[in-house]
């Protein structure tokens, strides 16, 4: 138990892994990388957790009771902004392969090889 | 002095903004010029902050959040010679890239100017920070900004791909990164590198460590482009435009393999020692980077293509620079960064200038043409032979500290090694130099792969500003053997650059470093072993572009034996670069789980 | 068997090493629940004492942290230029009038109307308050664009396109990116180390609270917003035009 959520996020990693490994489909690859993010969301966020900690929000709370770390959630924060930026620019050049050559396997789009 | 640390990346990101917003009210020659000048002043603060830092780091806390009890609460940027250096090296060709593209580039320029600045300013913060995050968040700021420059030209199929496998995979390996800092966090509490390093002092690598050095080193290893993650560059490569290009092998590969030494000396040299498995685990992988980078750029006729994977090859050897984990070692990696820069920069020009002129990048397609441009000849000769390792011209500097560094660890036998793989690479650019602009070998040849065409520029752009920055490029890149001082400098800011308790202590409880004396201005003199590799080097190069230009007239029963034994594993290393991204997202895997596994095993 | 096949069989294997070293390494941290590292504690007793903040990750990402936060803003700004940059229109498609499609059924349209305001309205009220309770520039940015792209659902593309202008959006999101960066050299042209509060700490627990903090959020908040629209945008122009064009 006291290692679970560890291992949940490492877990979906390797799905997410295996997924953008065997893709056919360049939509379905973005979101095989979406998963991969979500799994270091879990692992940071889960990271910062302490026990009978309440939200870093003191609003009528006092000073000096325990909180959860706040780092981890900003960092989980600055780490959502930046993969939701690459997923979309990713859509995007898979918006154009189809435009233009009219498919979004990857396996077809290898023009330059060797 | 600190505040001149914020600004190489404020000036380009403050600019890139205003251009996005002024962008339909004011003439592009207007934003041009104000793209040109911002980068420009980045290039002359970052110059600034080197020389400050010569004196000592240069320090600035963001927020103005100093350290309280020795536990950093804000984020620092912490310039020491090495790191601003190359801040400068980055913003100077991004200058020197948007000089060339005043005329090379010919729509959407604005938004190109915009994102070539957002481009600098991450890459000059990546350079001067002190903060491991911070450092992933400009990793990331600098790879949205490549992929959308890789992917410029839409009208084409090639760019498509490019843009896609560079996406991917990099994302991929920040991840990767982002779950080693997680890990690092967990352990220490802390962000900083300082913080870091001064927390994992003291105490034995245990898994968590061990498994947090591989992902971050993975991470930044995808970036600088080694092997088995160095899939994506040729393909980006080939297919972005040329002053991209000038900053992707320039600058951008070379972030990678600065952060694995920045993050090696800072945070793991203490508990891990200097550790023998580290270093011979990354001097095997740059080893091997090197001469398969040197093979593949023999096969290549796309002129983009060859010059990336001589990137590849120079980055091999940077890796060994820094992997030696020795400090004159680590002042030749620099050294060659500087050089490699500026000339590979420089080549790059002049493949966007063959491509404006003559109207296509292939080599066997280009046979003779080129006589037509001969000063475009001359200097990719210039830069060809910059390369190879000569004597007093181009990368010989770094070089000659690198093989010093080796035979100090007494590893001297990779020094055999980076020769041939950079003498084969040089050879590959000489034979394409030779073929396009004298005229000479073959007009076909069998052996180099066949790539997609690129498009020309619709107009005939004017040549002047691309000659101007290419020459210049060229011209630094080969001078900088002979820069008097330039050696006992990079050697003095390496030696500070690995000394992990002086940094600790300066950022943390701000102790006033020592003062030293002023290095005298002397250039390195040849010595006899680095004459004979050089010579050999050269003579090798011009050997491997014989062969590579006259091969069918060697006699048909060594031609024939030659070719029963050598293809089957040419073939398989060709197809082995296949242009489909689940194949290098699979090689991304194999080659975490073995480096893991190799130092899961040997670190315990 | 096709070369996907095979990767995927190799996958497994080296999926399993990695999985293996990966959970070997996870091992290692301290177990679930027991983190005591000193950062979060510091800024967990210092947020409200010294920014008068009582959002503590609000005060980390736009305060303790707030040059990563720049760094990230700017993220977003290059991405979604560089989405502008991909999805250009190229020589041969030309421009063309968006076309005028709007819905038609009033229960819709009605339901849209309440929805959108009461979006825009929570929106703007996660910005405000991001100081004082969860939320913040982020969250509500985001809010408020979901909140402009259910006009879209609501009203049709016709209308959707009159409003999400090109020439309104870049000016707010390079205002919002800039705005960011000029904060800070008004600290650094005024001697204090980049980004440093000039404002005074605030009141806490109420709108002005953090001082400059105050100011950064709604820079953020704009250029977010502002952002994300023009990713809808472009995303429908793509998709959407073409199939509202043949419907006529």
């Amino acid at each position: 138990m006291n290692f679970l959520a560890y291992g949940v996020a490492g877990w979906i990693c390797l799905v997410g892994f295996y997924g953008a490994i065997v893709s056919k489909n360049l939509i379905h690859l973005a979101l095989c990388l979406t998963v991969i993010q979500s799994s270091t969301y879990i692992l940071l966020l889960s990271i910062g957790y302490e026990k009978h900690g309440g939200a870093p929000i003191f609003k009528g709370v006092k000073l000096g009771t325990t909180a959860v770390d706040p780092v981890v959630q900003s960092l989980t924060l600055t780490d959502i902004v930046i993969s939701v930026t690459v997923i979309a620019l990713i859509l995007a050049l898979a918006l154009d392969a189809h435009k233009k050559a009219g498919t979004i396997d990857p396996d077809q789009l290898a023009d330059f090889h060797g | 002095m600190s505040w001149l640390l914020p600004l190489p990346v404020a000036i380009p990101l403050l600019t890139a903004a205003a251009i996005v917003a002024t962008e339909s009210l004011l003439p592009r020659r207007v934003l041009d010029a104000v793209a040109l000048a911002a980068a420009a002043a980045a290039t002359a603060f970052s110059l600034l902050i080197m020389l400050h830092a010569e004196a000592g780091d240069v320090l600035h806390w963001f927020g103005g959040w100093r350290p309280s009890g020795g536990v950093a609460i804000g984020i620092d940027f912490a310039a020491d010679p090495l790191g601003a250096g190359l801040a400068a090296l980055a913003c100077g060709l991004v200058t020197l890239a948007l000089l060339y593209s005043w005329s090379y580039m010919q729509e959407a320029a604005r938004l190109f100017d915009a994102l070539m600045l957002v481009f600098c300013g991450a890459m000059a913060g990546f350079a001067l920070t002190g903060d491991l995050f911070n450092m992933f968040v400009w990793f990331e700021l600098m790879g949205v900004a490549a992929y959308a420059l890789a992917g410029f030209k839409v009208e084409e199929l090639g760019p498509l791909q490019g843009a896609v496998n560079f996406a991917i995979t990099n994302t991929a390996g920040a991840y990767l990164i982002l779950i080693g800092i997680g890990l690092l966090y967990a352990r220490t509490g802390a962000l900083n590198l300082a913080q870091l390093g001064r927390m994992l002092a003291g105490h034995p690598a245990d898994r968590l460590v061990i498994v947090a050095l591989t992902l971050v080193f993975v991470g930044f290893l995808v970036k600088a482009a080694i092997v088995p993650f160095h899939w994506w560059l040729a393909d980006a490569h080939a297919v972005a435009p040329a002053p991209v290009c000038v900053l992707f092998s320039g600058a951008m590969v070379e972030m990678g393999i600065y952060a694995v030494a920045r993050i090696y000396w800072t945070v793991f040299s203490s508990p891990l020692g200097h550790a023998g498995e580290v270093r011979s685990l990354l001097v095997w992988i740059g080893v091997v980077t090197a001469l398969v980078g040197a093979l593949m750029c023999f096969l290549q006729r796309h002129l983009k293509r060859m010059l990336a994977f001589s990137t590849i090859t120079h980055a091999g050897v940077m890796l060994v620079g820094v992997g030696l984990l020795d400090p004159k070692a680590l002042a030749g990696a620099a050294n060659l960064v500087l050089s490699h820069g500026f000339v590979k920069g420089g080549l790059f020009m002049v493949c966007g200038a063959v491509l404006v002129r003559l109207r296509a990048v292939d080599e066997l397609r280009l046979h003779g043409a080129g006589r037509a441009v001969p000063w475009w000849g001359v200097l990719w000769a210039a830069g060809a032979v910059g390369l190879i390792g000569v004597p007093y011209v181009g990368v010989f500097l770094g070089h000659a500290l690198v093989d010093d560094g080796a035979t100090a660890r007494g590893i001297a036998w990779v020094q055999p090694l980076l020769m041939i793989a950079e003498a084969v690479s040089g050879g590959a650019l000489l034979r394409a130099g030779a073929r396009v602009f004298l005229g000479w070998g073959a007009k076909d040849d069998s052996l180099l792969t066949p790539e997609p065409p690129e498009e020309p520029p619709e107009r005939d752009a004017a040549v002047a500003p691309m000659a101007v920055a290419a020459t210049i490029a060229i011209v630094i890149g080969l001078a900088l053997s002979v820069t008097p001082g330039l050696e006992v400098r990079t050697e003095h800011a390496a030696e500070r650059f690995v000394d992990r308790t002086a940094y600790v202590a300066h950022v943390l409880r701000d102790a006033k470093p020592a003062r030293e004396p002023r290095p005298p201005f002397t250039v390195r003199a040849a010595t006899t072993e680095s004459w004979a590799y050089g010579l050999a080097a050269l003579a090798l190069a011009a050997l491997t572009a014989a062969f590579g230009l006259w091969r069918h007239r060697l006699p048909e029963l060594f031609r024939a034996a030659a070719g029963r034994a050598l293809r089957p594993p040419v073939e398989v290393l060709r197809s082995a670069h296949s242009g489909i991204v689940g194949d290098y997202l699979l090689w991304l895997t194999i080659g975490t789980a073995v480096i893991g596994g190799v130092w899961a095993f040997t670190l315990r | 068997m096709t070369r996907r096949r095979i990767r995927g069989a190799v996958a497994l294997p080296a999926l399993g090493v990695l999985g293996a070293v990966l959970f070997w390494g996870l091992s290692g941290l301290p177990p679930f629940g027991n983190y005591h590292g000193i950062y979060g504690f510091l800024i967990n007793h210092r947020a409200l004492p010294q920014r008068h903040t009582t959002n503590a990750v609000t005060a980390t990402v736009f305060d303790y942290r707030g040059f990563d936060t720049m760094g990230e803003e700017f993220i977003l700004f290059a991405a979604v230029t560089g989405v502008v940059l991909l999805l250009r229109k190229t020589g041969e498609e030309g421009e063309d009038e968006p076309p005028e499609e709007e819905v038609r059924s009033d229960a819709l349209r009605l339901f849209g109307m309440f929805a959108v305001a009461g979006g825009a309205l929570v929106a703007l009220w996660l910005i405000a308050y991001g100081l004082v309770t969860p939320g913040g520039g982020f969250q509500g940015g985001v809010a408020l664009a979901s909140a402009f792209a259910l006009l879209f659902l609501a009203a049709g593309y016709g209308p959707w396109a009159r409003r999400a202008k090109d020439a309104a959006l870049d000016p707010l999101e390079s205002l919002g990116a800039s705005g960011y960066v000029i904060i800070g050299l008004a600290a650094l042209i005024s001697g204090l180390p980049f980004l440093t509060n000039l404002l005074g700490p605030g009141k806490p627990g109420t709108l002005w609270s953090g001082g400059s903090l105050s100011f950064i959020n709604w820079a953020v908040a704009m250029e977010v917003a502002a952002a994300n629209v023009i990713l809808y945008k472009d995303f429908l122009e793509q998709y959407i035009a073409p199939l509202a064009r043949g419907r006529g």
